[in-house]
């Protein structure tokens, strides 16, 4: 580590000044990340051999989990700018894309394209106007919430977005990759989701590794600092909120084909914002694996419940028939979360193995 | 309402009450703005709908719900101004009070406003509960640890009410309720008392914090925790009495409204956003300013229904309230810090 590189590279350009911050964490020339995100999408793609047919339906429910939670990490976690609203670029997604299929006929991996390309302008739109105004703390927070419940109500009285009754997607007669639809039950979907899973951890890891990372950390644990010694903190900012914004919009383009029906709750609900925080905050906020680790645990967890309260036990007898307690439990979760273990399950297990 | 004042404590040395005639002046020309603005949009909102009776009408309900919105930020603003939180489950309280409200008027048949004898003290303890044990242990993280739990509680208390009660919508009816004509639009009484309530609670609220000790100590913590522990002061028994009393005002507010409201688990989701632009409005931790930001909400809302038709009311709303967070994020009608 050299000491006196700050004061030298201060005086410098951006360029400049990547050597501090890789002096402390030397950029490996292979990350062992590359190794686990292999490992994970092989195991993931056997996935559909081993599970019965039943259970595909959660295992591609995780994968959604998994990229709306991975998307709202690299803003939240990685950019410190917690998003309350993460519903709208999931929202925008699909719509897009279920406007572009169901209004044009256009195929839902364009409409996944454009979808993307629609949820970044907004995001980077109402993020830089955020940052401009520098709305900090509970004021951010409120601005993200509000953006997401102004989109549903703007499409709930939309007649061209078919107000709240929403998009279903045309069933096709046979299954065609082109066109985004294949048979009930089909693995495709998850191999599909699956892949975009991927892409989305490899984002994250080259993101992480990056100049553009190294100085969106900087920028998220002293911003004064950041600034001061020359990173154009807005900038790495708002690339943050674009990835985020492009990978949650990609969860909604899955969850429209797969469920093959959205509307405005679906889509901009504020339960939708809430999923994405709860996966992450769970499996650990600021680390790669915390989103996927919390997808696997929290998606499932509705059927797990759904399937208890089927046949409950004697004493559980009078819940049989109620909705509610799989989100109560979210809410419990969360709150214990929060205040014991607030780095989350990968993020506690990671700060253990490192310190012995 | 031009002496809109703050929550927080102001020390009275000479040149503060300098700044504080020229803070009073900018008041005043935000007010003319406001007004001038309110104006405008109601004529247009006139010509548009093209019939008096209709306008009218607008004016009185927006009115009305107004009142009733400033009744449910109340709380919000309160605990926001001492503890820097916005209370995420704040419509959630309203909704449990919603629920407490129609459960002792159907076993007592007790008239419904006499719920308000066990709603204010169970969401009072509720919120006293809910400070001491889950946020008074991370005050000092960031501030999304706060909001996280609150969102977290606001989902435990909707699905808590969701498991008992069931989806279906519940009503409670008050006794003696009929229409009654002001300006040649016909409103329910029971809206009537609820805005009276809310002028009730603002008013109350206002003598607790202006008039007495404790009161006083809440004004101290608000403005430096630091200095009002240096001078005795119990900083987090303070914290627990303004969730409690904040969670106390959602409780009441949820009875007041309980006659004309459809009492369903999300009943009070609805509020939840209404209130955030109320409490930005007045100024965040501004009591007298909610009361303002209320009955400017509930005008927007109306006369923006009627100039432009088909939309939800609300987006205008909304509208409004990105505006006014780029542009003012102290409030319009305050200060917050």
């Amino acid at each position: 580590m050299s000491v006196s590189a700050p004061t030298r590279a201060s005086k410098q350009s951006d360029a400049a000044l990547a050597t501090p911050y890789l002096a402390l964490a030397p950029r490996r020339p292979f990350p062992y990340e590359y190794a686990v995100l292999a490992v994970i999408l092989v195991a993931g793609a056997a996935l559909p051999f081993v599970l019965p047919a039943a259970e595909m339906a959660i295992a591609v429910r995780v994968l959604v989990f998994a990229l709306m939670g991975i998307g709202w990490n690299i803003m939240s976690g990685f950019g410190g700018m917690f998003s309350f609203g993460h519903a709208a670029y999931f929202g925008i997604g699909a719509y897009t894309a279920g406007f572009m299929l169901v209004e044009f006929g256009v195929s839902p991996w364009i409409g996944l394209v454009v979808g993307m390309i629609v949820a970044v302008i907004a995001a980077v739109g109402i993020s830089y106007l955020a940052f401009r105004y520098k709305l900090e703390g509970a004021y951010y927070a409120m601005s993200t919430f509000a953006f997401a419940e102004m989109l549903r109500l703007f499409v709930s009285g939309n007649d061209a977005l078919h107000r709240t009754v929403g998009f279903t997607v045309p069933v096709l007669p046979e299954s065609s990759f082109g066109m985004f639809q294949f048979d009930a039950g089909s693995p495709l979907y998850f191999w599909i989701g699956l892949i975009m899973v991927g892409i989305a951890l490899l984002t994250s890891i080259v993101f992480l590794r990056s100049r553009t990372g190294r100085f969106t950390l900087a920028a998220r644990d002293n911003e004064m600092a950041a600034s001061a010694l020359g990173i154009n903190v807005l900038r790495y900012k708002l690339t943050a909120v674009a990835l985020s914004a492009a990978i949650t919009a990609s969860a909604g383009v899955l969850y429209l084909q797969f469920y093959m029906f959205i509307d405005p709750d679906l889509a901009f609900g504020a339960h939708v914002s809430n999923n994405a925080i709860i996966t992450t905050v769970v499996g650990g906020a600021g680390t790669i694996w915390g989103p996927l680790v919390g997808a696997i645990i929290m998606a499932p967890l509705s059927d797990v419940v759904a399937s208890f309260l089927r046949n409950p036990p004697e004493q559980l007898s009078f819940l049989a028939g109620h909705g509610g307690l799989d989100l109560l439990l979210y809410a419990v979760i969360l709150i214990a979360f929060v205040i014991l273990l607030p780095k989350g399950i990968y993020g506690t297990i990671w700060n253990r193995v490192k310190k012995k | 309402m031009t002496t809109n004042t703050p929550l927080r404590a102001e020390p009275e040395a000479p040149p503060v009450a300098r700044r504080r005639i020229r803070l009073s002046r900018e008041m005043t020309k935000t007010l003319v703005v406001t007004v001038v603005i309110l104006v405008i949009v109601t004529v247009a909102a006139g010509i548009i709908s093209g019939s008096t009776t209709v306008l009218t009408q607008a004016i009185v309900t927006g009115v009305l719900t107004g009142g009733i919105y400033s009744l449910i930020a109340m709380g919000l603003t309160l605990i926001y101004g001492v503890l820097h939180i916005i209370n995420f489950a704040n419509g959630a309280m309203v909704a449990l009070s919603l629920y407490i409200t129609y459960e002792v008027v159907s076993i007592f048949g007790v008239h419904p406003y006499l719920a308000l004898v066990v709603t204010i003290p169970v969401m009072m303890g509720l919120g006293a509960l809910v400070q001491a044990f889950l946020l008074n242990p991370v005050m000092r993280a960031p501030i999304h640890t706060q909001l996280l739990i609150t969102i977290g509680l606001a989902l435990a208390i909707e699905n808590l009410l969701l498991l008992v009660f069931g989806p279906n919508p519940l009503s409670v009816q008050l006794p003696g309720n009929a229409g009654v004509p002001i300006l040649g639009a016909t409103v329910e009484l029971s809206r009537i008392y609820a805005f009276a309530g809310s002028l009730v609670l603002v008013a109350a609220l206002w003598l607790l914090l202006k008039r007495t000790s404790i009161g006083t100590a809440i004004r101290a913590v608000a403005a430096n925790p630091e200095g009002a522990r240096l001078v005795g002061i119990n900083i987090k028994g303070i914290y627990i009495l303004t969730f409690a009393i904040g969670a106390a005002a959602a409780g009441a507010a949820g009875t007041l409204i309980a006659p004309f409201s459809t009492i369903q688990p999300t009943a009070g989701a609805i509020f939840n956003l209404t209130a955030f632009v109320v409490v930005v409005l007045g100024g965040m931790g501004n009591v007298p300013g909610a009361l303002v930001g209320g009955l400017v909400v509930g005008l927007t809302e109306q006369l923006g229904a009627l100039i432009f038709p088909g939309q939800s009311p609300l987006l205008a709303v909304f509208v409004v309230f990105l505006i006014v967070l780029f542009v003012k994020p102290k409030g319009v009608f305050g200060r917050a810090s």
